[in-house]
């Protein structure tokens, strides 16, 4: 029944070799599966980091045994100083933006099904393609470096703010070799990145089938094509600023550094530099990527959301338009992260609309998601139940936006917990969640095996209740004014907090321990898991008509011809409730007429 | 009730409006003869994306100077090289000589122009202009040093050696561009698309034009 018409020609020949085929491939789906286990080691590194930290917080003098072995000066028998807990925690906030959050839905799945779902046998530069990835391995062996280097990795955060990040040695341990090593990676990642996204954005307006207009497109395909258009503006400038910030250090130009600046007891041989330009330069890319991670994760959970409720969203275009929107919002939002930098209030207030009118778009996606759920048949099972639970982070991590993007609540929560919540909640772990979805719901496609059900079942609980144990008290601490980035909470004011970090610490050990049984069915089914069908959720788009796991060229040597919008579920089938995208067979839609 | 219909909807081969199924193959026996004038429309998304990219990178420079120069009062005007000028005349008959290329190239594919050497001589001609422009700015950066203006001696010139630099990297990419477009040209039989000519002229000349936006801005702001 599946019509196949123009005859593919594959860019590259069949890999022959190992190296070919596993290292060096030009297949897009290998690529794709080697930026999802790079995200997938990045994580559990992010991950022990995390539980290191929360330990120091909970028992500030408790010894970990082994960490002495990571570094002799940061935690002598296994006690972290304070500077080493910020060390930590800078390489636990790269790690997880960078190389998971950016990582995993965007180049991983991206990689694998956008190529697939366009209806094309692989990217139009499946060189850079595969460049793209090997910077991106290179850019995570030189963050990871940071950790062996005498004084290890850095300790200005994640967002490695000025003077802190240009100074050097004086600044503190870790700020002379870690925080080039930091700036060289970011650049590194940066060019990968802006490598991966001119695929992307070329894949999907000039590869695809006939048939294939626009609006047939799946939303995973629109998500991942709207992210390219943010990572391609918002790396590139991240990458110069990481430049700047290496020259500084490097070269000893004044770039971020002020005059007659007095660190340690030495004036600082810099002139006129400007402490907000790195800022600027940083959160114009710093708020699009909180979008980067999570508009992929947007577009999987309406793709498996819809797989598994049997019936479209209430509106598709609606859906391509907000997130649209979002991109083109995420612009000019930046502001909000500065609002305490001493920017002129009415900045403040121009920075703060937009910030709440981007909450329009979302809005409208969560009422879409929510109203297409009611009433639906939702099967429940390990990809639907990390959907729903995306939608229920997202809701709960952007409501506390609201407060956050008001000047006048901002000035009081600023650099406190209550910002950590808001951020981990609605980027972090909501992104996590949907790429826990697109794992349950793409791995039979990907190795030709199901993953144990009740082990995902046992993970998304675990995860689900932890999560929340974690971060709904983190805003609590917020608003009774603990303050992040201290390596422990001793002060009169704070002390009494205590018992809560230490209820976080317990929960983030269990949370965690779940990730090992997902690793452990990840692993486990890979090799023994039950084999899948072509198709084991019944879904309409173009991956679900081709083998599991895809061939080489994906179709076998044919292009499909597209004939149906991606989502032709309840339309009573000859033999079931949906009609696959590349089916001739002629439904009484009304959505197909377009 | 769905129905099974006999005959599929009939979907244009070739849409003419972006409706999927405008895809560019390659000449499937390798000879430049059957590829003609066939454009790839992924690769020219793929070097209008490219130069989305560096307009950025070059957008947040610029800004990043302008902030800087207003941050503090130390910053030095200084007099450009004047070689900068020649340099820019370069590259600018570059871009000339590569239009000539494009067509003698074309002539080549379509049978009107038989010698393959013409086209070949003209993309060499290019190259040279272009290894001539990079070899300039390193004289505009000496000129600089006999001069005492370092990287870091003052921000305006830590800008100058940014930008100049920054841009004779992209520069030499292009370069590189144009060794690829001459390789498969001169092969015994030659694997030359005209799309990828094409797109790299569309480069070549981006270069071009960014390069008299630096001038001007260069000239303007140090």
């Amino acid at each position: 029944m599946h019509d196949m018409s123009a005859h593919a020609v594959h860019h590259h020949a069949p890999p022959t070799g190992f190296i070919r085929k596993y290292i060096f491939s030009l297949d897009h789906k290998v690529i794709g599966e080697q930026y999802y286990l790079l995200a997938l080691v990045a994580v559990y590194i992010g991950l022990v980091l995390s539980w290191i930290m929360r330990i120091h917080l909970a028992w500030p003098n408790a010894a970990i045994h082994g960490l002495q072995f990571l570094s002799k000066t940061g935690a002598p028998g296994g006690v972290m100083t304070p500077e080493y807990y910020l060390q930590l925690m800078t390489m636990h906030g790269t790690i997880m933006v960078f190389f998971v959050l950016t990582t995993a839905p965007f180049a991983g799945f991206g990689n694998y099904f956008l190529p697939i779902q366009v209806g094309a046998e692989d990217m139009p530069f499946p060189h850079i393609n595969m460049m793209s990835f090997w910077v991106t391995f290179v850019a995570f062996i030189v963050a990871v470096a940071a950790f062996f280097v005498p004084q290890g990795p850095p300790l200005s955060g994640w967002t490695a703010y000025a003077p802190l990040s240009a100074l050097g040695e004086v600044a503190g341990p870790g700020q002379g070799t870690g925080q080039v090593l930091w700036a060289v990676s970011i650049a590194i990642f940066c060019v990968g990145q802006l490598l991966g996204s001119l695929n992307f954005i070329s894949t999907t307006l000039d590869m695809r089938c006939q048939g294939m207009s626009l609006m047939r497109l799946p939303l995973s395909v629109w998500a991942w094509f709207i992210t390219s258009c943010i990572g391609l503006t918002a790396f590139a400038v991240l990458m110069p600023a990481c430049i700047l910030l290496i020259l500084d250090h490097v070269a000893g130009t004044s770039f971020f550094i002020p005059s007659n600046l007095v660190v340690n007891d030495q004036i600082q041989p810099h002139s006129g530099g400007s402490t907000l330009l790195w800022q600027h330069l940083f959160w114009f890319f710093g708020h699009p990527e909180v979008y980067i991670a999570i508009v992929p994760a947007m577009g999987v959970v309406s793709h498996v959301l819809i797989t598994n409720m049997r019936r479209p969203l209430l509106s598709h275009r609606v859906i391509i338009y907000s997130m649209l929107s979002i991109a083109f919002l995420s612009y000019m939002v930046y502001g909000h992260h500065m609002f305490v930098s001493g920017m002129n209030p009415f900045s403040s207030i121009a920075f703060s609309f937009p910030t709440l009118a981007i909450t329009i778009p979302a809005t409208i996606i969560v009422l879409i998601w929510i109203g297409s759920l009611y009433g639906s048949k939702l099967r429940i099972n390990s990809a639907s139940l990390f959907a729903l639970g995306f939608i229920s982070m997202f809701i709960s991590g952007g409501i506390s936006g609201f407060f956050l993007a008001q000047p006048s609540i901002d000035i009081m929560l600023h650099a406190t917990y209550f910002v950590v919540g808001h951020f981990h909640l609605v980027m972090a772990v909501a992104a996590l969640f949907g790429i826990f979805a697109g794992t349950y719901f793409w791995f039979p496609k990907v190795t030709g095996r199901m993953m144990n059900e009740t082990l995902g079942k046992i993970h998304f609980w675990v995860t689900f209740v932890g999560a929340y144990c974690i971060f709904m008290p983190f805003h609590y601490l917020g608003m009774a004014g603990n303050v992040r980035r201290y390596q422990a909470f001793v002060d009169d004011f704070m002390a009494p907090l205590m018992p809560v970090h230490k209820f976080i610490t317990i929960a983030a050990l269990i949370t965690g321990a779940a990730q090992l049984v997902f690793l452990y069915n990840l692993i486990h089914s890979r090799f023994w898991g039950k084999p899948a069908p072509q198709n084991p959720w019944e879904g309409t788009s173009l991956e679900w008509s081709i083998p599991s796991p895809p061939p080489f060229d994906n179709f076998g040597g044919k292009l499909p011809v597209v004939y149906h919008d991606p989502y032709q579920y309840g339309v009573e089938g000859e033999t079931s409730d949906f009609v696959m995208q590349d089916s001739p067979e002629q439904t009484n839609s009304a959505r197909d007429e377009r | 009730m769905a129905t099974t219909v006999h005959e599929p909807p009939k979907i244009e081969s070739r849409p003419t409006s972006h409706d999927g199924g405008w895809r560019d193959l390659p000449p499937p026996t390798g000879n430049l003869r059957c590829a003609v004038e066939d454009s790839s429309p992924a690769s020219r998304t793929g070097v209008w994306v490219g130069m989305a990219a560096i307009t950025m990178t070059f957008a947040a420079l610029t800004s990043a100077m302008v902030v800087r120069q207003g941050a503090s009062t130390d910053w030095r005007h200084f007099t450009l090289p004047p070689v900068l000028y020649f340099n820019t005349l370069v590259l600018l008959a570059s871009g000339g000589v590569l239009e000539v290329a494009r067509k003698r190239v074309a002539a080549f594919v379509r049978g009107v122009q038989r010698l393959r050497s013409v086209p070949l001589l003209w993309l060499c001609f290019t190259m040279g202009l272009g290894l001539l422009f990079v070899a300039g700015q390193y004289v505009a950066w000496l000129q600089l040093r006999s001069q005492g203006l370092y990287l870091a001696t003052n921000p305006s010139s830590s800008f100058f050696y940014l930008f100049t630099t920054i841009h004779a990297l992209h520069v030499l990419g292009g370069l590189a561009g144009l060794t690829l477009v001459i390789w498969r040209l001169s092969k015994p039989a030659p694997t030359l698309r005209m799309s990828t000519l094409n797109t790299v002229s569309y480069y070549w000349h981006f270069m071009g034009a960014l390069w008299l936006y630096l001038l001007l801005l260069l000239w303007m702001r140090i």
